[in-house]
């Protein structure tokens, strides 16, 4: 075999490891557009926040302890005692769920029936509120996170494809168990949807406002419910994201990397933000080692938009929208 | 038929019809100016088939939406089974017991026919996240009294044929059909029906008319009904409340109301279908 095509495959399945990252930050994009109409905006900082609470409970800081220092002239900062990995997560879990609880009550819940683009409006506030309180809870600097995922070359990939190929492949353990989680995570999350009365009544509300109300649905139950999923999603991907290099603001921005995934698989089918993710995971992986070297490289910081606009023109509805047909 | 209102007698054709289980005191709904209904009072019996009829923007719906809570009035007050009622979100009335279906048809487009039809059971779904998530005993044996239910009302209804199609795809009767399955499905005390039969052929109106009496009939479900066609009318219904412009301009048998002069006014000049 050609050495080129053997590169490729390794290039190919770095693609789509980086793309199941994708589709789990998409996910948390459709999972409450589809059920309340809203971009949320802030998905990105949801996951700078989680991995920083995450990494401040597992190391026992003390949160606001910047705050409380200059006020009352203290010095603390840690507690003391560190919490084990599972038990961090279950914490920030609850976390998560308690922001979904204060956002609904203080923010969407006096929003309703708004239009559209008032509601975006809301969610790029509450980004920059949420990365305010992040600041001000757990402080700015990088952190490391280490919640005892595997990391470093899989030796086993590694030394099958030596055999195959004579070229041993560079996979990522780390990447391997990222995409892992991600898979049983989406199962579980549609699983959950099919088959439970919250998720009943999730797609419901998903469907029809007033059609969820008349079947004794409470909306603001589920849209807590929804941005409370959409918080654990948002953890799940800042302790992929922050285990592979560090929980620093940069973090927030693999939002940007979501909304090529949405473009291309549509804003509110769960399928299409896999489908999207691991299309644009392959396709920027493999245009970086074909195409990128002949004009100056770093092409994956474009080559995603450019892919999903492309498609857009041909396909505004996305990949698993229905076609749009202009009524006149 | 105007006996005190806690007394129960049996109809001509020998159905029983309850005490008093709602009533509706001076009811004033305003939308900035619009007077959506002007001082309205009435009572709905147990088991009874009540219509509200009227022309077209009389504030027929709007009655329906108060009474599910879709609305809540300026003024007057709801006495629901002898208690006054607290303003209410739709989800707190239709746990109540208070099911309906929409002028419009409000269904979930994306779902099946059954999944639709399955919505309507959640407020009987007990069983927590946990049972759920690991389908253990509660969790099983409530799923499968719901499809029973579920099937059930499929029969009843007579669309077996369709379980499966996605209720977007249906002719606009069947979604009607649908959408009353939904509502039965929940297994209500009273059923709230806006116009259940607008928009169908002879043949489909005779199959709505005999489903709404057997509901009815079989289980005592009390009906409140709204409906343009004046021989479906008085086919089905025990009392009518005739409103227009927001106001109430009759109430009785379909006999009484027939009589009344103000009725025949209203409906004098009026297009209807
Ligand atoms: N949500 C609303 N906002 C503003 N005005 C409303 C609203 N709902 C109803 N109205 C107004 O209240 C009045 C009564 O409307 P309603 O829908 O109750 O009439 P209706 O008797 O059901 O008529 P139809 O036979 O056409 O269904 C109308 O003038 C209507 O425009
Ligand atoms: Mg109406």
């Amino acid at each position: 075999m050609p050495d080129q095509l053997i590169f490729a495959m390794e290039v190919t399945l770095n693609g789509l490891l980086n793309g199941v990252m994708y589709a789990l930050v998409a996910l948390g994009f459709v999972l409450i557009f589809k059920a309340s109409g809203i971009f949320n905006y802030a998905q990105g900082v949801m996951a700078l926040f989680a991995a920083m609470t995450l990494v401040g409970i597992q190391q026992g800081r003390v949160p606001f302890g910047h705050l409380i220092n200059e006020i009352f002239g203290t010095n603390i900062h840690y507690f003391g005692w560190e919490v084990p990995a599972l038990a961090a997560i279950a914490l920030t879990v609850l976390v998560m769920i308690g922001f979904a609880l204060l956002v609904q009550r203080f923010v969407f819940k006096h929003l309703v029936g708004q239009e559209p683009i008032i509601l975006f409006m809301a969610t790029i506030g509450l980004a920059y509120f949420l990365e305010g309180v992040s600041d001000l809870m757990w402080g700015s600097e990088i952190r490391n996170l280490d919640v005892g995922l595997p990391q470093g070359i899989n030796d086993v990939i590694d030394a099958a494809t030596f055999d195959l190929f004579g070229y041993g492949f560079f996979i990522d353990n780390l990447d391997i168990s990222a995409a892992i989680v991600a898979g049983i995570l989406v199962a579980v999350l549609i699983a959950y949807a099919q088959y439970t009365k919250n998720g009943r009544a999730m797609r419901a509300v998903a469907d029809d406002h007033q059609a969820a109300l008349s079947v004794g649905i409470q909306l603001n139950y589920v849209w807590v419910l929804v941005w409370s999923l959409a918080g654990i999603v948002a953890l799940v991907a800042g302790i992929m994201w922050g285990s592979k290099s560090g929980v620093q603001f940069s973090l927030s921005l693999i939002a940007l990397k979501a909304l090529p995934v949405l473009m291309l698989g549509g804003f509110t089918s769960i399928p299409g933000a896999i489908i999207g993710g691991l299309i644009i995971g392959v396709g920027e992986a493999l245009f970086e080692f074909a195409i990128g070297p002949m004009i100056g490289g770093a092409t994956e910081n474009w080559f995603a938009y450019v892919l999903a606009l492309v498609f857009l023109v041909f396909r505004p509805q996305g990949l698993f929208g229905e076609k749009i047909i202009e009524r006149v | 038929m105007l006996d005190a209102k806690s007394k129960s007698f049996t109809t001509a054709d020998g159905r029983t019809i309850g005490p008093v289980v709602m009533e509706m005191r001076n009811i004033t709904l305003r939308f900035g100016g619009v007077v959506a209904i002007k001082d309205i009072s009435f009572d709905i019996r147990e088991g009874e088939i009540r219509a509200i009829i009227g022309p077209n923007g009389a504030g027929k719906s709007s009655m329906l939406n108060v009474i599910s809570g879709f609305y809540n009035p300026q003024e007057g007050e709801v006495i629901y089974r002898g208690a006054k009622r607290p303003p209410m979100r739709p989800y707190q009335v239709a746990r109540q017991g208070i099911a309906r279906t929409f002028q419009n048809i409000a269904l979930f487009d994306g779902m099946s026919v059954l999944d639709n039809i399955m919505t309507g059971r959640l407020n009987h779904m007990k069983a927590s996240i946990f049972d759920q998530a690991f389908w253990w005993g509660r969790a099983q044996r409530e799923e499968v009294e719901n499809r029973r239910k579920a099937e059930e009302v499929i029969d009843f209804l007579q669309i077996q044929n369709i379980r499966k199609t996605p209720v977007g795809r249906l002719p606009y009767g069947l979604k009607k059909r649908v959408e009353l399955a939904r509502a039965l499905v929940a297994e209500p005390s009273i059923l709230l029906l806006d116009e259940p039969m607008a928009g169908m052929n002879v043949e489909e109106k005779e199959d709505m008319s005999r489903f709404i009496l057997d509901v009815n009939d079989e289980f005592g479900t009390t009906i409140v009904l709204i409906e343009h066609d004046m021989g479906v009318v008085m086919d089905l219904s025990d009392r009518v409340v005739v409103m227009d412009y927001g106001r109430k301009i009759g109430d009785g048998t379909p006999d009484e109301v027939r009589r009344n002069q103000e009725v025949i006014d209203a409906y004098l000049g009026v297009a209807h279908d």
